[in-house]
């Protein structure tokens, strides 16, 4: 039997996080924890394109200072963004020089980045930094994968809404006292989401966060509770309830402890957010805005990080192929005091 | 594991649906609404004895510049997302067809960007309308041989 | 009276492409073609000029009357020709010169507002407190 979960030769430790928003998600929950907030989206930039790349370096720009380390100090770079090619991220990036992977995983970008950058740092001399960069962009979003801005269109009440926002991670196998760490990682499968609706991404990416919610338990042999936080990438509420409804048919109750950062982004009970938040730069600045803060501080001791992807492209939706779910998985333990 | 079937019904049953009713109240007073105030304003047309081509013509090209306009403002969308097909089926939503991919490629430039997706969303309508117009045409064309009349 | 008829046709014809995007998975695209053809229709099975002289832009505002435009452009033009080949010539022109006024109206109108105006980011809409 195949065994998934590897456990890291040395623990990751983050060295510093930051987080930059636009304008929706300075009004959401964490709007006062984000490093940067632009209220126009657009970075000073012609272009919602080159906003995307702007939000990528000014959040890389903020973990620099944060963690006080000079970018030529940054051993590898691993970024990823949704657009076409990953175009925003490695032109964004370019000008701090620094030796660059591009991944894509979609929504699920940002665990994926971590679990590269550890893997790179486990392999590499001591005092080596490597950094993880995703981004999305609300307004570049709709324009590729959805429609153009200004076209009147109801979304249905299943669908989410891209975030325009980008999370930037340093991290070394050395330093970095009482930071939070990454102990264990775990690659995600592509499973068939069993549906082309590109309205309902959550319903479509359940089953994936559901497979790696139940293989990790089983084969870890650790009970939900073992963790104070089970946390999702942009599932929303739809995927939520699903992917909660599917864990407990494998016979573990997820419900009490699992939190989806699709759903904490935005406050719902002010925004019209329908199901909630989603991109590559949702997950990433909840988990640098609350969740690595909250680890660092000591009330959360240990967390299961699994970022949600939804596999497609407007291509595929288009001839009718099923949207795939993919969720890689970080076991991410506080610092020690 | 779910069977894949099991899972597509879970699903129907978890979705929010639109509420339907709610919808449906906005589409029928703001889709009423415009055909209402284009009526009021082409029966004064005529009242002042515009020729009834013309009139209806006049009334179409005042919709498509006052939709135009509230597309370019960036309001369009707001209403659109209330009144839904209430603004989407008069030809207020045909405009709005034309002039956001128009606004959203000039990024890219005038001639590659702009002009080379203006008919990206409104492109299907002018298609099919010619297609069935030509349909019919050659449906009259035939009966028009054969010497008979429609 | 006109406008009272084109108030609740109008919007009787909004409504029900309302239940189309809610209730099945056609795209508003879809349903502009659909009520376009279904324009066209009417117009050649002569229903399209009753129901305009019941409720005038109750039924030509709706995108249903530019398929009823068409119709009726396609069979002046046939029906109106000379000789059989210039009604043949007919088949081809009409269809979007009958259009061509919206067409062009469109096409005009947005370029000069590409122009003037640029595209903003999407909001969703605020929720008072309550």
């Amino acid at each position: 039997m195949r065994k998934r979960i590897r456990t890291l030769s040395k623990p990751v430790k983050f060295l510093s996080a930051a987080a930059v928003g636009g304008g929706e998600e300075g009004r959401g929950n964490f709007g006062k924890s984000f490093d940067f907030l632009c209220p126009d989206d657009r970075f000073g930039e012609k272009t919602f394109e080159r906003a995307e790349g702007e939000m990528a370096r000014l959040s890389l720009g903020f973990a620099l200072k944060k963690g006080k380390i000079p970018p030529e100090d940054v051993g590898c770079l691993f970024t990823g963004d949704l657009q076409n090619q990953c175009a925003a991220t490695s032109l964004g990036l370019l000008s701090f020089g620094i030796p660059t992977v591009g991944l894509y995983g979609a929504c699920s970008t940002c665990t994926e980045a971590l679990i590269c950058a550890s893997l790179w740092l486990c392999e590499s001399p001591e005092n080596s930094v490597a950094a993880a960069v995703t981004c999305s962009h609300n307004s570049a979003a709709e324009r590729q994968f959805r429609t153009p801005l200004e076209y009147g269109a109801q979304r249905a009440p299943t669908a989410q809404w891209t975030a325009t926002a980008a999370g930037a991670f340093l991290l070394g196998s050395d330093g970095g006292e009482g930071m939070p760490e990454i102990r264990e990682i775990m690659i995600g499968k592509v499973v068939d989401g069993c549906s082309p609706d590109a309205s309902n991404m959550g319903a479509a990416m359940a089953p994936a966060a559901a497979d790696s919610i139940v293989t990790y338990l089983r084969e870890s042999g650790f009970e939900p509770s073992k963790f104070d936080a089970i946390v999702t990438g942009d599932l929303g509420k739809v995927g939520s309830a699903l992917a909660e409804e599917l864990c407990f048919n494998e016979g573990y109750d997820i419900s009490g402890n699992h939190f989806d950062c699709g759903c904490m982004l935005y406050d719902f009970s002010k925004q019209d957010v329908h199901a909630g938040a989603s991109g590559c730069g949702c997950s990433a600045s909840v988990l640098a805005c609350h969740f690595l803060p909250e680890l660092q501080k000591g009330k959360y001791r240990e967390i299961l990080f699994l970022s949600t992807g939804a596999l497609m492209s407007p291509t595929s939706v288009m001839q009718k192929q099923n949207i795939a779910g993919i969720a890689p998985v970080i076991r991410i333990c506080g610092g020690e005091k | 594991m779910f069977s894949k079937e099991k899972y597509k019904k879970l699903v129907t049953e978890t979705a929010e649906k639109s509420p339907l009713f709610r919808d449906c109240f906005f589409a029928f007073t703001v889709g009423g609404g415009i055909c209402a105030a284009g009526e009021g304003f082409r029966l004064w047309l005529l009242s002042v004895g515009t020729e009834e081509k013309s009139a209806g013509f006049c009334v179409t090209l005042s919709l498509i510049l006052l939709s135009a306009l509230l597309t370019g403002i960036g309001v369009y969308d707001r209403i659109a997302k209330v009144a839904g097909a209430g603004t989407l089926v008069p030809v207020t939503g045909f405009a709005n067809a034309v002039v956001p991919p128009a606004l959203d490629t000039k990024s890219e430039g005038l001639l590659v960007g702009t002009e080379t997706k203006i008919f990206s969303v409104c492109g299907p309508v002018i298609l099919y309308s010619t297609l069935a117009g030509g349909l019919y045409g050659l449906i009259l064309f035939a009966v028009k041989m054969l010497g008979g009349t429609l | 009276m006109s406008i009272c008829y084109a108030f609740v046709i109008g919007g009787l014809l909004c409504a029900a492409a309302q239940v189309l995007i809610d209730r099945t998975n056609l795209t508003p695209a879809r349903i502009l073609v659909l009520y376009t053809v279904l324009g066209v229709f009417l117009g050649a099975v002569g229903l399209y000029r009753p129901l305009f002289d019941l409720a005038g832009c109750g039924v030509s505002v709706p995108i249903l009357g530019f398929g009823g435009t068409v119709a009726t452009g396609v069979s002046e033009a046939v029906n109106g020709a000379e000789n059989g080949f210039s009604a043949f010539l007919g088949v081809f022109i009409s269809p979007l010169s009958a259009a061509a006024g919206g067409i062009g109206a469109s096409l005009i109108f947005a370029f000069v507002i590409s122009l003037l105006f640029r595209s903003k980011p999407k909001r969703m809409t605020s929720r008072r407190n309550s």
